[in-house]
């Protein structure tokens, strides 16, 4: 959590400088959820991002260099820089984007659950041979107002795919409150509609997003058919360093850094006696020097030779 | 040689395409139990079983995303859209997930999906089920599209089509489903990169795909019992376009008649004249001539919705129109 919070801030220091351009979209006040929910996915699952999805990347565990060369937009970066901030990818590690358009990435997650049931192996094998694998799609509270949440759901659930719909629901989709996007606001609620088992989960405590993600993982992994999962989280930062703002007051936003994922975890663990100033210390040390690093990678990345513009729009050329 | 209807040789190719690799699979609406709408996958649930043969909602956006996402995860799948009028529910999907993918990625993922859907008017079918958008579709890099117009390409274009690592999208004119020809088995695989001259002439080249070619043909019939020595070129692929066919053609007849069912503002034709005042202007004897559907939503009453159409006379016409300057 501590990384990904570092990691942002980062750049956002950057973006004023104008070292990383476009569209930045922060994760920060919500990392509870990437880092509670991704360890419950083995390197075989799937994993589909929105446009938001600094956090999960990291998370999954592409190095921070290329993340942050892709910020740049250098050919160093993790998809040669050609798609900055919203579209991270990462092949080696089953990460299918960084997607832009909201509730896109829900179809695609559909159709690699399909893939992924259809070369599952044989029930003959032993349990653990049997564990299938599961793909993981992350989407926010203004997806479920998209046709392809209704379709996705339906014919995930028609076709009992192994595919967990974790919306990040930040009670925002942009300036527009959940309230006045939504005439049913119980997001978890909607999918008993298309008969998916599902789950609303305290997006700001990491221990009970694992707890719940797993229970959920192991139940879609059984082949079960889809499941959903609702994260209450909140985003701390503006929807984009575009944003103003105007659409909630500093109370709201006051009151649920209260809840700060970080700082109550750290609480937490202090209590129990497991943390200590010098670890936190040494944590916040150790994630100062990734950055720099990663930062020092970036700089020095190249750039995509313009010869190369139209490479990879195919793949024979 | 046989003599096979078009709608056997698609389903010949799918049948061949399932058999040959497992991770070949159907998915669209209608296509299982229903048979298709246009019987192209009759028999083929039976054949194949409902885990290949897979019948969709009526959700275009999803299934064809889910195609998408099939293929990231290894599949081969083949994807049926009834008519090219609903195509455009999954034009999300297909314009800016299908198409950018692959380079937005840095080139880490392909997605070797097919895409495959039914074009056209001339069924009296009206303006919701008679559009011609594959010109649209030509438009867009990442994709490749291609408009077989016989029943070699039919069945060709589906297994070369297959064989790409990219996004295919075959648009089939729904016109010619039960149109018999004879199938040149020699002829495989098809190429899928180049255009055909499908009638050698030297006065004029008519320019045209999919459904228009057999009235392109049947034009050029009866402009040679005028001694008008017609040459016609059947583009077949759209996307990424044989212009070199096209241009050796023109530079030899030095006229040009572009056929297309589309409408004829922002055309695909009005892409094939440009490229021809690009590539062979000072070998044109006149300017390129265009017949295109009338701008109108297509109708229904017969009449009407042949009025709209390019057609064998209209062709004739054009081609007359131009030899007399
Ligand atoms: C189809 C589509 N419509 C509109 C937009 C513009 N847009 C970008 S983010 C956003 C809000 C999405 O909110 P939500 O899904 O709740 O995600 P969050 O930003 O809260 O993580 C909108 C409207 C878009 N990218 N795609």
């Amino acid at each position: 959590m501590l990384r990904i919070r570092r990691f942002e801030e980062k750049s956002a220091e950057l973006y004023s400088l104008g070292k990383i351009r476009g569209f930045l979209h922060l994760y920060i006040g919500e990392e509870a959820v990437a880092a509670g929910a991704l360890p419950a996915f083995t390197a075989e699952d799937a994993v589909v991002a929105t446009y938001r999805e600094h956090g999960h990347a990291l998370v999954r565990g592409t190095p921070m260099g290329p993340l942050m060369a892709e910020l740049y937009g250098k050919a160093n970066g993790c998809a040669r820089g050609r798609g900055g901030s919203m579209h991270f990818f990462d092949a080696s590690r089953r990460f299918y984007g960084g997607l832009a358009i909201v509730g896109g990435g829900l179809p695609i997650a559909v159709g690699l659950a399909l893939a992924q049931k259809l070369s599952t192996p044989s029930p003959s094998l032993d349990e653990g041979e049997r564990q299938g694998r599961v793909t993981a799609c992350f989407f926010g509270d203004g997806a479920v107002a998209e046709g392809e949440f209704h379709e996705s759901l339906n014919l995930a659930a028609l076709w009992k795919l192994p595919v967990l719909f974790l919306c990040e629901n930040n009670f925002y989709a942009m300036g527009t409150a959940l309230a006045r996007h939504q005439s049913q606001t119980d997001i978890a609620f909607k999918a008993h509609a298309y008969a998916v088992p599902s789950a609303v989960v305290d997006g700001m405590d990491v221990l009970a997003v694992g707890e719940a993600t797993r229970q959920a993982v192991n139940s879609v992994r059984q082949g079960s058919g889809p499941y959903l999962l609702e994260y209450r989280t909140y985003r701390f930062r503006a929807h984009s360093m575009y944003d103003a703002e105007l659409y909630r007051t500093k109370e709201e936003v006051a009151k649920w850094k209260q809840r700060d994922p970080i700082t109550t975890f750290e609480t937490r663990l202090r209590e129990l006696g497991w943390l200590t100033d010098a670890d936190l210390q040494e944590m916040e040390d150790t994630i100062a020097a990734e950055i720099e690093d990663a930062v020092a990678f970036a700089e020095a990345g190249p750039w995509e030779p313009v010869e190369d513009l139209e490479k990879d729009v195919y793949t024979r050329t | 040689m046989t003599k096979i209807t078009y709608r056997e040789a698609v389903r010949a190719g799918l049948r061949e395409a399932l058999q040959s690799d497992p991770r070949v699979l159907l998915m669209g609406e209608d296509i299982g139990r229903y048979g298709g709408t246009y019987a192209c996958s009759k028999g083929l649930l039976e054949e194949f079983g409902p885990e290949r043969i897979r019948d969709t909602p009526l959700s275009e956006n999803t299934f064809v995303g889910a195609g998408i996402g099939a293929a990231l995860g290894g599949m081969k799948p083949i994807v049926e859209v009834m008519t090219v009028n609903f195509s455009l529910l999954a034009l999300d999907q297909i314009v800016n997930n299908a198409a950018t993918i692959r380079h937005m990625s840095g080139g880490q993922f392909n997605i070797p999906l097919v895409v495959r859907m039914a074009t056209g008017a001339g069924r009296q079918v009206a303006a919701q089920h008679s559009h011609s958008f594959e010109g649209w579709y030509a438009h867009i890099p990442g994709i490749k599209v291609l408009t077989p117009a016989t029943v070699t390409d039919a069945k060709g274009m589906l297994l070369s089509a297959l064989k790409e690592p990219d996004p295919v999208f075959i648009f089939e004119h729904a016109y010619l489903y039960p149109m018999e020809g004879e199938l040149d088995e020699q002829a495989f695989p098809v190429d899928i990169s180049k255009a055909a001259v499908r009638r050698p002439g030297r006065d004029v080249s008519i320019i045209t795909f999919g459904g228009s070619l057999w009235k392109a043909l049947e034009a050029a019939d009866r402009l040679a019992t005028e001694g008008i020595d017609a040459e016609v070129i059947d583009l077949r692929v759209l996307r990424p376009l044989d212009a070199a066919t096209i241009l050796t053609s023109v530079r030899k007849t030095h006229r040009a008649v572009v056929v297309d069912e589309a409408w004829r503002t922002g055309s695909f034709a009005a892409e094939i004249s440009a490229q021809i005042m690009e590539g062979a202007f000072y070998d044109l004897d006149g300017p390129v001539a265009r017949v295109c559907s009338a701008e109108v939503p297509i109708p229904y009453p017969k009449h009407l919705e042949d009025a709209a159409l390019p057609q064998p006379d209209t062709i004739v016409r054009a081609v007359r129109e131009l030899l007399a300057r």
